[in-house]
């Protein structure tokens, strides 16, 4: 089944990228989705419609080993995720999962396990996704986190240049002083919402600086990329709406599109390029005529924009969260804001915003006593592996003053290890270097409310108390 | 065994011993050397110890594997003498050689 389907779609891509020199992008776009549209009408989806009611979870103990499901997308909200993944690691770290609402899957849960099948490139593919379910039918967009060598590696480097060091550079200072904007208007009489408007406002304002997109439309941005990652069929989220997915694909296409034939005329008009993401595809020769395959210039951009809104955002969040649940740790980085680096590793490690990867195995593989076989899915389970007690000690304490907090794998490791890395750490040490000065205390009041995925580890409300620096 | 010297990117340099058995990634985080990070414990798979050795001693450091050259093109800062310090274990033959740290690990 997946076969066709994965012919079908390659079939679309073809044509897509055939007729996209005649027909604007946006256009093809809707147009797929009025063929997806019949096509369901007359014989149906292969796909059944995933919708999430939630449930309370039973506690873990309760159940037997095969009846664990990981892909559950209130695990997180509820609170139960460390206990069910403990229970995993401790009995079953490579476990199979047969019957989920997204199909069979294993998880991989140890730190050593999961860095042997991230570094395992060639027996376990990250083709053609890497969250656990199946995006929109038809709309199947291609990004190189979700492609294997070589290609992976054609395309990563025709972008990663937007976060090497010269533009870091150029970067902290602009950081800088939108992070001291952004703070020095909070509110400091009423408690407010942490969320929209530290966590998603800073990283809503990067990724326009990023994309070089118009900054007062960047609201555009946060909300394709919620979207993105919170679709009901791919990581259990809330939006359920497919149709949603394919008029966020069409204004995605027609905003980059204008976007990038702006700068391409900017250019040939003798303009000098800029450090954006979209010059850089322009400048290599490898991704100059990117626009020219639609469905590989939206994935790429999209990849790019969820990889920067959720991970930073909510780490953003997390370690405003862990702070308030570790005291001890606030009262010390208050008296040593040196600690300020490595705490952001802990952050990132505690936090691990992106709970997983998903691989398909490329031959049957033989792993802690398992046989997967070929093309059996494969979860690696960042967030199991930064809680694995046989790594980290006390892995569920906040430490931000770990030794070996930098060994996190929130950022995966091997041929995909992110590429934002270096980025993303600069904005949470700007973040906190401004909020020490700023603030004495960032006192969480009331409960967090959490995302619905069990992809996106986040926050979607934190309501804080700040006391002025007296 | 020798000496080694890492020099930062600000030109700091740092001569330390040269530890029989260990590899440059790990002589360096023993001897705290700033610029070299090693995230992932030596593992070929994060790219966090990237060394540029110096032109006349490069082909004392032995071959590169596959993933090793897979972790350094990713690297903006790749040189033609760069290696991975968690691939290349200290030998006699090293002794006196000079690697320089880039900016910034990946």
């Amino acid at each position: 089944m997946s076969t066709k389907i994965s012919t079908t779609d390659a079939i679309q891509t073809k044509v897509i990228n055939t007729t996209s020199r005649v027909v604007p992008m946006h256009s093809q776009i809707k147009a797929l989705k009025l063929l997806m549209k019949a096509k369901k009408k007359i014989i149906g989806t292969k796909r059944p419609q995933i919708n999430f009611v939630e449930k309370p979870l039973p506690d873990v103990t309760t159940l037997e080993l095969a009846d664990i499901d990981t892909s559950n997308p209130f695990l997180y909200r509820q609170g139960q995720w460390g206990a069910y993944f403990k229970r995993l690691r401790d009995e079953a770290p490579v476990h199979h999962q047969k019957n989920s609402p997204f199909g069979p899957f294993w998880s991989v849960t140890r730190y050593e396990d999961i860095l042997f099948v991230d570094k395992n490139h060639e027996l376990f593919s990250a083709e053609p996704q890497i969250i656990l379910g199946d995006p929109p039918e038809g709309l199947s967009v291609e990004m190189f986190i979700a492609m294997d060598p070589p290609k992976h590696d054609v395309q990563r480097r025709a972008v990663q240049e937007v976060v090497a060091p010269r533009n870091l550079k150029e970067m902290e200072e602009l950081i800088r002083k939108r992070t001291g904007e952004v703070l020095d208007s909070l509110p400091l009489d009423k408690p407010f919402n942490w969320v929209p408007t530290v966590s998603k406002e800073l990283t809503g304002r990067m990724l326009a600086t990023l994309l070089d997109f118009p900054y007062d439309e960047r609201e555009e941005l946060i909300g394709w990329s919620d979207r993105l990652s919170g679709a009901s069929s791919a990581t259990g989220g809330e939006f359920t709406n497919e149709d949603v997915f394919f008029d966020d694909a069409a204004d995605m296409a027609r905003a980059f599109s204008r976007l990038w034939r702006d700068k391409e005329a900017r250019r040939k008009a003798g303009e000098a390029p800029g450090f954006d993401l979209i010059s850089m595809l322009q400048g290599s020769q490898d991704t100059k005529d990117l626009i020219n395959r639609p469905l590989e210039f939206i994935g790429n951009l999209s990849l790019l924009i969820v990889g920067g809104n959720d991970t930073t955002r909510n780490s953003m969040s997390g370690g405003v969260l862990a702070l308030n649940q570790f005291p001890a740790e606030f009262a010390k980085l208050k008296a040593d804001p040196e600690l300020i680096p490595n705490m952001v590793s802990e952050i990132i490690r505690w936090q691990t915003p992106l709970a997983y990867m998903r691989r398909v195995a490329t031959q049957d593989v033989e792993l802690r006593g398992q046989t997967i076989k070929k093309g059996d899915r494969v979860l690696m389970w960042y967030a199991s592996g930064n809680r694995d007690e046989r790594k980290f000690e006390a892995p569920d304490q906040f430490i931000i003053d770990r030794k070996d907090a930098r060994n996190h794998m929130s950022f995966g490791y091997g041929v995909h290890r992110c590429m934002g890395n270096r980025l993303a750490e600069l904005q949470l040490r700007i973040l906190w270097e401004e909020l020490l000065p700023r603030f004495d205390n960032i006192e969480v009041v009331g409960e967090p409310e959490r995302v619905q995925s069990n992809f996106v580890r986040g926050y979607s409300k934190l309501m804080v108390k700040l006391t002025p620096k007296s | 065994m020798g000496k080694i010297t890492f020099i930062e990117h600000d030109n700091t340099k740092h001569v330390v011993e040269l530890e029989a058995e260990a590899t440059l990634m790990q002589i360096a985080v023993n001897n705290a050397i700033p610029g070299i990070d090693g995230d992932c414990g030596g593992e070929c798979a994060c790219g966090t110890c990237h060394m540029i050795v110096a032109d006349e001693w490069f082909d004392k450091t032995g071959a590169i594997i596959d993933a090793e050259e897979q972790m350094l093109s990713m690297t903006p800062e790749r040189a033609n003498s760069s290696r991975l310090g968690c691939q290349v274990k200290a030998t006699e033959a090293m002794d006196g050689m000079t690697v320089r740290l880039p900016e910034f690990q990946m």
